[in-house]
């Protein structure tokens, strides 16, 4: 028997993931117009980003192709682009998107706090993430615009855009942006610890790896990270070299952590918007009725996938009797009433 | 800490008397707090009083989390399968179908499937679920195997159940007649045509079938 690593499965997700850091490399390349802008003393980061690319990519691949994930990644888009709910969707997938991701409603739903830590870590990181990667990719510059130093123009994959006065309220905003998301970040990882130490069901269910070591690396980054400003800015650069390679140590371990951990959850949830138009498109066509009690209970597209998906597991819940081929056509109420009365015609016949 | 391996959840629906202190008790659980995770069904309320409660079964090769997209399903060392991971969950309702003895809830609103954990914040560390706390008539119980031996002489628990050609096992056990000679129950027995005041009856005959006066 193959090794896992050479399982066909795992090849395919190597060679995708590969194809994935060879284009970002490229994108690397032509944004920094050839290396002209890329700043060498951020080669440590570069050099993470690109496995962290290989990694999620590897990995992603790879939950891609397990049978369920694979079925309703297909049915997703099916959903998304269908004839007849196309200009629809565009709407509904808009809203979806703002309500779920840029406001965190359903996390805010399971509980404020949790909601509000959520909603802090993830925008901190979006904006944190927004300034360092294109800057370390080369893909964003600074130069003085005009002929004296009171102007800065911001260069995207080389492109001249937005000038702005270097000490002009918007320049202070955009030159400081890492210190507001680690604000936001350090806020929203002291509610998550809090949570953390003090509930019954996180302390029993937690585990190191996957849910307490990503708040350390989030903390450490952003910790670290404030302590750069603060050093050149009120200390006149006191240990800034030692600061600067803890920070990164720091984000370059972060980097590398990206697919083994939690952090992947970020490239799994967009799932969520598929799913919804899967069950839209599912309520709009024929529904399936329970063998037992003639009740419908999920859409005919639903059970039938999920028959395949079983099949494809190897899962045999087909039934020989006259009222159903397949357990799957029987709502869950008649499967709880079932085994109970199951149960007592074991009785009824001893 | 894993729930101690000679602790076992036993369950006997035939026992439901459907007083639902079961359900009260679990929505106080601190792994899901303010939702109960236990479904009291009436077999057939029109004919019967007779009510069961149905726990998670903790299935050695969970259906429910073999089917989730979302990888957001786990069984911990120690055979408990826990609720949806939140960060993970994507809300599509698979697992709520797919499983056998169609345990899990759909919390739409949370865009979060929720399930019976066994109250794992209280059986890892030795105590009772909530629900084999309070339950009066012991349709749901915990404990080991020689006090349920003491308990019930007249039956024995067994973990073995048959969907169609699908066999599975499970953690929690379910009690069947001491002396009959099944190795496992098959769903299929009380599927069809079942909906008639003669199964209340036999699951009511079941449960005083262990009384003392018999």
């Amino acid at each position: 028997m193959k090794p896992n690593w050479m399982q066909p499965e795992a090849v395919r997700a190597g060679i995708r993931g590969m194809i994935a850091m060879l284009v970002l490399a490229g994108l690397i390349l032509l944004g920094s117009r050839r290396l002209a802008h890329f700043d060498a003393a951020l080669v440590g980061y570069l050099f993470a980003s690109l496995f962290a690319m290989f990694g999620i990519t590897y990995r992603y691949s790879m939950w891609l192709q397990r049978p369920p994930t694979a079925m309703y990644w297909r049915r997703g888009w099916q959903a998304i682009f269908r004839r007849r709910a196309r200009a629809s969707n565009l709407g509904l997938g808009l809203r979806r998107t703002i309500s779920a991701f840029a406001l965190n409603v359903f996390i805010f739903r399971r509980s404020f706090l949790r909601g509000l830590a959520h909603w802090l870590i993830m925008w901190g990181c979006l904006i944190g993430c927004g300034i360092t990667f294109p800057l370390v990719f080369g893909w964003i510059h600074f130069e003085f615009a005009g002929e004296g130093y009171e102007f800065y123009r911001a260069y995207v994959f080389g492109f001249p855009t937005l000038a702005f006065g270097v000490e002009s309220w918007l320049g202070f905003m955009i030159f400081h942006g890492l210190v507001w998301a680690s604000f936001l970040v350090i806020a929203g990882v002291m509610l998550a610890m809090r949570r953390r130490m003090r509930n019954h069901d996180a302390l029993v269910m937690q585990r190191f790896g996957e849910d307490i070591l990503p708040l350390f690396m989030l903390f450490a980054v952003s910790i670290t990270g404030l302590m750069l400003v603060v050093s050149y800015s009120w200390l006149n650069g006191f240990a800034y070299e030692f600061l600067s390679i803890t920070h990164a140590v720091t984000v370059i371990f972060t980097l590398l952590w990206m697919p083994f951990g939690k952090f992947f959850h970020l490239f799994q949830r967009p799932a969520q918007i598929g799913v919804a138009f899967y069950k839209d498109a599912g309520a709009s066509g024929d529904q399936a009725i329970c063998a037992r009690c003639d009740e419908p209970f999920a859409s005919r597209m639903h059970i039938e996938d999920l028959i395949e998906v079983e099949k494809q597991l190897g899962y045999h819940y087909e039934m020989a009797t006259e009222s159903t081929d397949h357990y799957q056509r029987i709502c869950p109420r008649c499967r709880r009433v079932s085994l109970a009365l199951a149960q007592g015609q074991a009785w009824k016949k001893s | 800490m894993p729930v101690p391996a000679d602790k076992f959840f036993f369950i006997d629906a035939n026992r439901c008397i459907g007083c639902q202190s079961c359900v009260q008790a679990c929505s106080e659980c601190d792994t899901h707090k303010g939702h109960s995770m236990i479904h009291l069904e009436y077999v057939n309320r029109r004919e019967s009083p007779q009510t069961l409660p149905v726990v998670c079964m903790h299935c050695d090769s969970p259906t429910c989390a073999e089917v989730c997209p979302a990888d957001a399903i786990k069984r911990t060392e120690d055979g408990v399968v826990q609720s949806a991971r939140k960060p993970r969950c994507i809300a599509c309702n698979n697992c709520v179908l797919a499983c056998p003895f169609g345990v899990p809830k759909m919390e739409t609103s949370m865009e979060l499937m929720m399930k019976c954990d066994m109250c794992y914040d209280r059986t890892s560390v030795g105590k009772k679920p909530m629900c084999a706390t309070v339950c009066p008539s012991g349709a749901l119980h915990f404990g080991t195997m020689a006090e349920m031996e003491a308990m019930r002489p007249l039956s024995r628990p067994i973990n073995q159940f048959q969907f169609g050609a699908q066999t599975i096992h499970t953690k929690v056990r379910m009690m069947v007649p001491k002396h009959s000679a099944i190795t496992h129950l098959d769903v299929a027995d009380g599927m069809f045509d079942s909906e008639t005041a003669d199964d209340g009856d036999a699951m009511l005959s079941a449960a005083v079938f262990e009384l003392p006066i018999l």
